[in-house]
Order: C-alpha cells, then sequence, then structure tokens
C-alpha cells in the first residue's frame, strides 16, 4: 500500500535559538500543530510552540498508589487471612513491619508507572513515522540539526503557504514531508 | 600551553583556572562522534579482547563452583555453627552497596542539577546495574538448591498453601533489592533511549540499524516527546533518591534487627547506607580512570570529574569513620559485658589484624584526599579507590563474621575459614562483572551523549 497524501513542511535550522525563534514566529501566524525535533530537550520550546503541560505525573501518582495498595493488600492478606502466623507474639495485623514492602511496591508501581506512561504517551514504541522520509532528518535529527514541523493537519495549513512561511524564516532547508 | 579541538589555545596555568566538564571546543558532531565511534566500528581494541578474554575466564570460575554447589549442596563452603552467614551475605553487602553510587550519580546529584555527573552517570548505572546482578545471585545460591527455596522468597500461590513471612527483614531485603533491581533498569534504560536512537541513525551495518532501531522504540526527538521524557525522567530520579538510601537500610536491617551483639545498633541504617556510596564511588573511580586512558576519553571525563569524586569519597569515609566509632562506644557505653566483649574481640580477637587493616584502608589512606596533589594524581587516586574496594570488603567480612565467631556460650566458639570454593564464587562474580561491563562498552555509548550535548554553549537558548 502506498502512502498518499503529505504529513505536513519541515524546516531545518542549524541553532537551538534559531529552532526556538521560528516556533515562536510559526505560533505567533497561528499555526497550532506543530512539533519541534532536536537532538537535545530545550525547555524554551514548550512554550513557543505551546505544548501543553503533561498529565504524566498524575499517573505516576495513580501509579504509586496502585503499588502501594497492592503490596500492603498482599502483606495484610497473606499475614493475616490466608497464613496466619504468630511470630515473636506479634498481633497479625503487625502494620510496622509491613512498611518497607509497601515502600518498595509503591516506587515500583510509580517508577514502571513513569516509564511506561510516557512511551504510552508519546506513542512508543512506533515502527514508522513520515518525518524519517527526509533523508536530511535522518543524517542529522539526532544529531546536530533542528527541525520545526507544521502538520498538515493544521486547520491553517496550505503546503505552498506553509512552505514559503518557513523560507522566510531562514531556515536552512524546507520540505513536504510525504506521508 | 595547549590546544583545543578547534585550535584555539588554552593557558590551563591560568590561576583559578578549573578544569572543565567537558574540554572547550566541542560541537554538537564532534560529541556524537567522539562517543558513538567507539562502538560504530569494526575495528576491535585488542585490548578489549584481551580484558574480556580474561574477565571471560574468570566468569567460569563462577560457573565451575555454583555447578558443584547446585551437586553437593553448602557443606561445601566454609559456614558451619557458629558462623552460619559467611561469604555470601559479605560479598551480597558489597555488591549491593558498589551499586549505589550510580543510582546517587544519576539521580541525586541530577536533583542537586550537579553537571559534572553527566559524564559518569551512564557508566555508573551500567555499574549498577551489573553489581544488583552480582550481589543478587548470592542470596539465591546460598539457600543450596534455590529451585527449592522460591516459595520463602517470592510471594506466590503454591501447592503448599505458605505464603513468606513479611515480618521478617530478609523478605523486606528481597523486595528492596528486585525493586532496586527494577527501577535501575528502566532508569537506565528510559536514559539510553534517544542515544540509541542517534546510534540508529548513524550505524551503516544493517544488524547494528535494527539492533538500535528495535531498542530507540522509534525515538525521534520531537519537542512533545521530549517534554514527557523530561519529567519522567526527572520523576524517576525523585522516585530512586528514597529508594537508594531504602535499599541499604533494608540490607542494615538484615543484621540491626537481630539480637546479636555487634548487628544490634542503630547506627546500623546511615553508616551501611554511608559506606555504600563510599565504596560505590571508589568503583567507580576504579572503572573510569583506566576506561578514559583505553578509550580517549579525557575531554569528558575529565580531571575536574576524578577530583569531585575524590571529594565525595571523602566525606563518606568520614562518615563511615564516624561509624567505626559510634559501634565501639556503644560497645562501651552499654555496659553489657556481651557488647563490650564484642568490641574487645573484634579488635583485639582473632580476626584483628583484619579489623586493623579495614580501619587503615578506609580511614587512615583516605586522609589523604585531603590533599590537592593527591587528588589530581591520577595513578594515586586510582590505588586510593583499590585500596577502598578492599576496606569495605574487610568491613562486611568483620561484621560478620566478628558478631557470629563468639557466641554467647564460650563452648559455642569457632572460627571461620572461607574453602576455595568461597573464593571461585567471589572472583568468579568479578569475573561476571567485568564481563557485562565489557559487552556494555562495546554496544552501548558509555557516555549520555544526549545529555552530554546540553553541557555545550550552542545548547544554551537565550531567549
Amino acid at each position: 500500500m502506498k502512502p498518499v497524501g503529505i504529513h505536513g513542511v519541515m524546516a531545518e535550522f542549524n541553532t537551538a535559538d534559531e529552532l526556538v525563534a521560528a516556533g515562536r514566529r510559526a505560533y505567533a501566524e497561528g499555526y497550532r500543530r506543530m512539533d519541534a525535533y532536536s537532538p537535545f530537550p530545550i525547555e524554551a520550546l514548550d512554550e513557543a510552540i505551546g505544548i501543553p503541560h503533561t498529565i504524566l505525573p498524575w499517573i505516576v501518582f495513580a501509579g504509586g498508589i496502585l503499588g502501594g495498595a497492592a503490596g500492603y493488600g498482599l502483606e495484610y492478606w497473606t499475614q493475616v487471612i490466608a497464613y496466619p502466623l504468630v511470630i515473636g507474639g506479634k498481633p497479625l495485623h503487625s502494620w510496622p513491619n509491613f512498611i518497607p514492602i509497601w515502600f518498595e511496591t509503591t516506587v515500583l508501581g510509580a517508577s514502571i508507572a513513569a516509564v511506561v506512561g510516557m512511551l504510552a504517551l508519546n506513542g512508543l514504541p512506533q515502527p514508522y513515522h513520515p518525518v524519517f522520509n527526509i533523508q536530511n532528518f535522518v543524517d542529522h535529527g539526532q544529531n546536530d540539526r533542528f527541525y520545526l514541523l507544521i502538520e498538515a493537519k493544521d486547520p491553517k495549513f496550505k503546503s505552498a503557504e506553509a512552505q514559503s512561511f518557513m523560507t522566510s524564516l531562514n531556515a536552512a532547508g524546507v520540505w513536504e514531508v510525504p506521508n | 600551553m595547549a590546544t583545543l579541538p578547534d585550535n584555539r589555545p588554552v593557558d590551563l596555568t591560568r590561576p583559578g583556572y578549573s578544569t572543565p566538564v567537558i574540554a572547550p571546543g566541542y560541537n554538537l558532531e564532534q560529541v556524537t562522534a567522539k562517543i558513538a565511534n567507539v562502538i560504530l566500528t569494526t575495528k576491535i581494541k585488542l585490548g578489549w579482547f584481551g580484558v574480556f578474554i580474561i574477565a571471560f575466564g574468570i566468569m567460569n570460575l563462577l560457573l565451575g563452583a555454583v555447578g558443584y554447589l547446585f551437586v553437593k549442596g553448602t557443606g561445601i563452603w566454609g559456614i558451619n555453627i557458629p558462623v552460619g552467614w559467611g561469604f555470601a551475605i559479605v560479598n551480597f553487602v558489597w555488591w549491593i552497596g558498589i551499586g549505589h553510587a550510580g543510582t546517587l550519580i544519576s539521580a541525586i546529584l541530577l536533583l542537586l542539577k550537579q553537571s559534572w555527573r553527566t559524564s559518569i552517570n551512564r557508566f555508573a548505572e551500567a555499574m549498577t546495574l551489573f553489581a544488583v546482578a552480582c550481589a543478587g545471585l548470592f542470596p539465591l545460591i546460598h539457600t543450596g538448591r534455590p529451585w527449592l527455596a522460591a516459595y520463602w522468597l517470592f510471594p506466590y500461590p503454591n501447592t503448599m498453601k505458605v505464603w513468606p513471612q513479611f515480618r521478617s527483614p530478609l523478605i523486606w531485603d528481597v523486595f528492596a533489592v528486585s525493586t532496586y533491581a527494577i527501577v535501575s533498569l528502566l532508569f537506565w534504560y528510559t536514559g539510553l533511549i534517544p542515544d540509541v536512537a542517534a546510534l540508529r541513525d548513524r550505524a551503516k551495518n544493517p544488524i547494528a540499524k535494527l539492533f538500535y532501531g528495535i531498542l530507540s522504540m522509534g525515538w525521534r526527538g520531537s519537542a512533545r516527546h521530549w517534554h514527557r521524557y523530561e519529567t519522567a525522567y526527572l520523576l524517576l530520579a525523585g522516585l530512586s533518591t528514597p529508594l537508594v538510601l531504602s535499599v541499604h537500610t533494608v540490607v542494615s536491617w538484615d543484621f540491626a534487627v537481630s539480637v546479636v551483639p555487634g548487628w544490634h545498633a542503630t547506627i546500623f541504617p546511615p553508616y551501611f547506607v554511608a559506606g555504600a556510596i563510599y565504596s560505590g564511588f571508589a568503583m567507580v573511580l576504579t572503572l573510569a580512570i583506566p576506561i578514559r586512558e583505553a578509550f580517549n576519553m579525557k575531554d569528558f571525563i575529565t580531571d575536574r570529574h576524578l577530583n569531585n569524586m575524590a571529594k565525595v569519597m571523602l566525606g563518606t569515609g568520614m562518615i563511615v569513620a564516624y561509624g567505626y566509632a559510634t559501634e565501639a562506644f556503644f560497645g562501651w557505653y552499654s555496659a553489657n559485658k556481651f557488647e563490650f566483649f564484642m568490641i574487645q574481640n573484634r579488635m583485639f580477637g582473632p580476626y584483628g589484624p583484619m579489623y586493623w587493616f579495614l580501619i587503615l584502608c578506609n580511614i587512615a589512606i583516605p586522609q589523604s584526599l585531603w590533599f590537592k596533589k593527591v587528588r589530581s594524581n591520577v595513578p594515586v587516586l586510582f590505588l586510593i579507590s583499590l585500596v577502598v574496594n578492599v576496606g569495605m570488603w574487610l568491613e562486611r567480612f568483620v561484621i560478620v563474621i566478628t558478631s557470629l565467631h563468639r557466641d554467647f556460650l564460650p563452648s559455642s566458639w569457632g572460627m571461620y575459614h572461607p574453602t576455595k570454593w568461597d573464593w571461585m564464587t567471589f572472583f568468579g562474580t568479578m569475573g561476571l562483572f567485568m564481563t557485562l561491563f565489557f559487552l556494555f562498552i562495546r554496544v552501548l555509548p558509555m557516555i549520555a551523549i544526549f545529555e552530554m550535548r546540553t553541557l555545550l554553549p550552542q545548547a544554551k537558548v537565550k531567549h
């Protein structure tokens, strides 16, 4: 099956500064469905192209609660209900002894939620993505260049207009990204 | 006068000049190339191959020793009553302690915004994983027949309808160590994703491309992804920080919750955690010094890193020294004759020379780190790191053995002598550790490429 249509228009920049400035200009121009690509995280981009704050911390919080509840639940159920055994004269529900494992499972649940949640929200693993159709991006995207992409899904998107807009931003290269 | 990679001269003798965390004059491409080229080359260094073969050979000692153990049982070891805990627990505590420096560097120093951690965090995290793997072996094999012992270590529904005893510190330990192993692996892998993506796009060999392609999961460096990635990484660091402190605390409870003189002390958790970080930093230095030499990484792992790690060693070493002093004070101030006898026996009993040797290794010799001359002398620093590694192993040996070998009744006194199987198992785990480590530096970037990029002046966004 041959892919049809275009994914968007991509521009290449030589520095992180230029990318952030270009992102701001594009946002001011009214583009919203945008993405930027850089070989390292650039905090200023979040605000420049309008990336909303992620809900990931809530997922991690839920993961921690779930992990802790599962850990304590396991301890309570096995020690009090399934296999009650009096050790050292302690009550069956000897909660101070249950704290270390409750703590460990809380951390475990939160950590797994952080990694799995981050990957899931990012849509990874993803075997195919249109941006890799641009050879320049493959060669430099994870190395030393910076890219701004206006997606075709943007309501304001018209390929020719977007291309001339990108060229006006002093981009080192502008491409139409096939789907 | 030294010159930078871009041929600009720099005066290293200028007063107040402090070695930077990355040598000046690098650009983004050069950082990527320098780290990636160690891996993406068909030319394997002869030295790498030589050390790998030796490490692999030593690892086979472990295979032999564990194989024989499974045939004969723990009777081949030197343990008996009264010393029922021998090399297995000594080595377990030593290895797990070594792992702690990796998490400290990657998590705690990240939260404290110590940017010098960047070039050492990746291989320190790898060190953590492999050290935890070596540590984890001991509790498993010390049961003699681990496949029969699983039901009291791990909670799973079994036909006997019995469950682990959750009031026991030994089970806390199972949970602490396995959580630590999993979280360390997640942290390490998360850090690797953008770097393996860089390797994927750089690799020429189709097999390498496929391998890194699968590992990178299609990472493309999108700003939206970076935003969540940074959030996840920071949260993982925040979660790992209490975790790493809890792990050695729980390990120390294996001892402190018992009522054995020499173990039953409230100082144990902080004293064990400090000791763990101390030995871990010693191991990071032991690994970093030869590696930066062999792979020509002195521009990334600079003298500043070695100096800082030496300072951390000095600081944690002082906490450990305080721990020793407190133990001795407890022995006297408790007015308990068993406690007092224990500390006297530890210092002047049959294992007394080992106690004084550990004081020499862990307290006396590291005091030389107060001097900048010593901290900046790389061969001497390397030797001190080895001395601390030995000292910390001796510390665990002394704590375990001297507390056990004099029981409350003189009729139950005994001595502990490790057998050749004990030694083979111990050295074998060093072979396992080195084998894994050398495989790691051959196939994965030993320095975090994307984090190194953020140290460059080009990465600073002005607006």
